[in-house]
């Protein structure tokens, strides 16, 4: 087997067991967990979400982690402003582009889980699909702009404002749709009064404790990635220092070789 | 060795820069020649998508309006920099020792300026083609200064940061729509009130305008020295 | 007699490239300096590091007795620095331009316009805009703007370049004037036997380094 540059011992054990314990959520998901199917009591139908209960699995572990990761981004942000720190950058960076993934997957499954619950890809009333969809949005934003010319500070300090600003355009996106919802004709959305117990409460909760190794396991190689492209960056700079130097010493040994006069002739 | 030298004050400073950038746009009139006639085309535009149905954009006219300026904000905010990106302009803006929040405020004002300008020919726009009318003026007026102030300070931050980019035209509208997406929520909610489209309390989303005003002119005047000295380096 | 400029083993990287590969410098105050060497040898960016425009990536560099590695922006309003850019806004005019640097700058009305006449802005051209300028009339307008600051360090970066015989000789005397006024000058240039006129002492940069201070005279 040949050795990833961004593996060490302790990430292939957590990577093995993200795996192990994804196969096992899977198992859980759809063999130990089972339908949500209550029976109303007045009118004796069946109700609850059915099948489309088991998406709750990807759907909640995502969420947390998109919030967790920008959160992250948030924290590195600041840290780079305010120390110039390029570990942050790396980190804020990293995390950011996982955080852009899980909140397209927590808005995918979102819309999936709507289709058969609220009959309806999208629902305009919901203030934490609104919030989580301009995050995405802004996410997007923010990628884009490390992605922009200039020299690794620059680029640093640049996204560094766009990573601070992230956090405060998203506080003040959910508070604007969250009250722009409760004034429309929207039915607020709520969850069915679902109480959520034994094997699908044990196996939300797994489904979390993955999700988050999943995300601690893919900020690792994500990381170790950037920082060898940083580090491969600089040994490149120590390169262009020797040479730069060497093109140095070549023009004092031209100037010395036509006989202690410079290039231009005025002896010295 | 550094002898301190006689200061202009912040405020002049600020007047100063919006005065020059006014003046550049007096003489260059590409806000009055291209952006406000592309503002008054998305109306027009939002007239045959919503199949001139009178009734209907009279009654979205609120929200109609404040995405024709949202997007024509996106045009003046990348002339407003692309002034400062002549030949070593910004190399000199540096040297010249002006303090980076009152250039901040200066080129807030100026766009400000514009955009306020644009907003009252497309109100003009709206009563004419979509029918729309003025029931709270002191409503409109207010949100509309908020509301500007707030587009104007974060155009300019967002600005900044991508200048001299290539990628900027790109970039800025991917950037600005949606951080200015309250803002729009808001303008729209206010000036529904105050056209009576929507029965909804208008000076309460004027609150919010303003507190998001505040939030970003505050913002934009903290890091606005940081932004210059990342884009000109 | 006082360091104004003192560079040591300094290192300015640009988008990666080492620009500066560790370059020592030193100009006393009244002195006028040129650099001379190949292109692309740093002279420009020694230039801009001077003037705190340039980032010091390491090494020690102190500008009239500023920090560089700490504070970039306290040495700026005080040096002049003049490049192949006119850093002038093209849509203004040139009346315009010099009152919105010099209003800028804290300059007052007449040392603007004395400024202007010192550089030999021709009167007529006060109302044009900076845009229709040929590149010669605009190094005089963007000269005089920085002559108007009364700077203590001039940074000039190939300032008789495409300038005619008249505007070469006010370059000169611009030069001169600013070294009697007890101010240091560091010029660029390929004109040597012009520039030598004027400069006390000139040095060889090359791959980024100063190679060797050539004896005064």
């Amino acid at each position: 087997m040949s050795e990833s540059p961004t593996s060490s011992k302790t990430s292939r054990l957590l990577g093995v067991a993200v795996a192990l314990g994804a196969i096992a959520l899977v198992l859980l998901a759809f063999i130990a967990v089972e339908p949500d199917v209550r029976i109303n009591a007045e009118t004796g139908q069946e109700i609850g979400q059915f099948d489309a209960v088991r998406l709750l699995f990807v759907h909640v572990p995502a969420a947390l982690i998109a919030y967790l990761a920008f959160t992250v981004t948030t924290v590195g942000s600041a840290v780079v402003l305010w120390k110039r720190s390029v570990w942050w950058d790396v980190v804020a960076g990293a995390s950011a582009e996982i955080g852009a993934l899980c909140a397209a997957l927590t808005l995918i499954t979102g819309s999936i889980w709507g289709r058969p619950i609220w009959n309806t890809w999208w629902e305009w009333g919901d203030v934490r699909l609104l919030t989580t969809l301009v995050l995405f949005m802004l996410s997007l934003g923010y990628l884009a702009v490390r992605r922009l010319e200039g020299t690794a500070t620059e680029r640093a300090r640049r996204s560094a404002i766009v990573g601070l600003l992230l956090f405060l355009n998203v506080v003040i996106v959910n508070r604007s749709v969250e009250w722009w919802a409760s004034q429309t004709l929207h039915q607020k959305s709520t969850i069915a009064d679902a109480t959520i117990e034994g094997n699908t409460l044990f196996t939300l909760f797994f489904a979390m404790v993955v999700g988050v190794g999943a995300y601690v396991w893919m900020m690792i190689h994500r990381f170790r990635l950037a920082w060898l492209e940083r580090m491969s960056d600089r040994f490149g700079t120590d390169d262009l220092l020797a040479a730069r130097r060497a093109e140095a010493d070549d023009h004092a040994r031209i100037a010395s070789a036509v006989g202690g006069t410079s290039p231009e002739g005025e002896s010295s | 060795m550094v002898e301190a030298r006689p200061r202009v004050g912040g405020a002049a400073q600020a007047v100063l820069v919006a005065k020059k950038d006014l003046r550049i746009e007096a003489r260059s009139r590409v806000a009055i020649n291209q952006v406000v006639p592309f503002a008054l085309l998305v109306l027009v535009l939002f007239g045959f998508a919503l199949d001139a149905d009178t009734a209907a954009l009279r009654n979205f006219a609120p929200g109609l309006f404040w995405l024709a300026v949202l997007l024509a904000a996106v045009l003046a905010v990348h002339r407003s920099v692309s002034v400062e990106s002549g030949d070593g302009v910004g190399d000199a803006l540096l040297l010249a020792g002006l303090r980076p929040d009152a250039v901040f405020v200066g080129k807030t004002l100026a766009l400000g300026g514009q955009l306020l300008a644009l907003a009252v020919v497309l109100l003009g726009g709206i009563v004419v083609l979509y029918g729309a009318s003025i029931e709270d003026a002191g409503l409109l007026v207010i949100t509309l200064i908020a509301a500007v102030i707030g587009i104007a300070s974060t155009g300019t931050v967002y600005g900044a940061l991508l200048a001299g980019q290539q990628a900027r035209e790109t970039v800025l509208p991917m950037l600005l729509l949606p951080v200015l997406s309250p803002v729009l929520i808001a303008a729209t909610r206010a000036w529904g009130d105050a056209m009576g489209t929507v029965a909804t309390d208008g000076w309460a989303w004027l609150a919010l305008l303003a507190g998001f005003a505040a939030i970003y002119s505050l913002v934009g005047a903290m890091s606005y020295g940081t932004l210059l000295e990342a884009a000109h380096v | 007699m006082d360091s104004v400029v003192s560079l040591r083993q300094a290192i300015v990287l640009l988008g990666g490239f080492p620009a500066l590969a560790g370059a020592d410098l030193d100009v006393r105050s009244g002195e006028a300096v040129l650099l001379q060497g190949p292109n692309g040898a740093g002279k420009t960016t020694i230039l801009r590091l001077c003037a705190g425009l340039a980032r010091l990536e390491s090494g020690t560099a102190e500008v009239l007795g500023v920090d560089l590695a700490t504070d970039r922006v306290a040495v700026r309003p005080h040096v002049a620095y003049a490049g192949h850019r006119s850093m002038l806004y093209d849509e203004l005019t040139v009346a315009e331009n010099i009152d919105f640097w010099g209003a800028a700058s804290a300059v007052n009305d007449d040392e603007r316009w004395a400024a202007a006449d010192r550089l030999a802005v021709d009167e007529r051209l006060h109302d044009v805009e900076v845009r229709r300028l040929s590149a010669g009339q605009r190094r005089r307008v963007s000269l005089a703007v920085a002559a108007a600051r009364r700077p203590s360090l001039w940074l000039l970066d190939e300032p008789h370049a495409g300038l005619d015989q008249a505007g070469r000789d006010v370059v000169d005397q611009l030069i001169a004037d600013a070294t009697d006024a007890g101010a240091s000058v560091l010029i660029a240039s390929h004109e040597l036997d012009r520039v030598r006129r004027s400069a006390g002492r000139t040095v060889t940069v090359a791959g980024g380094r100063v190679l060797e201070a050539v004896a005064r005279g």
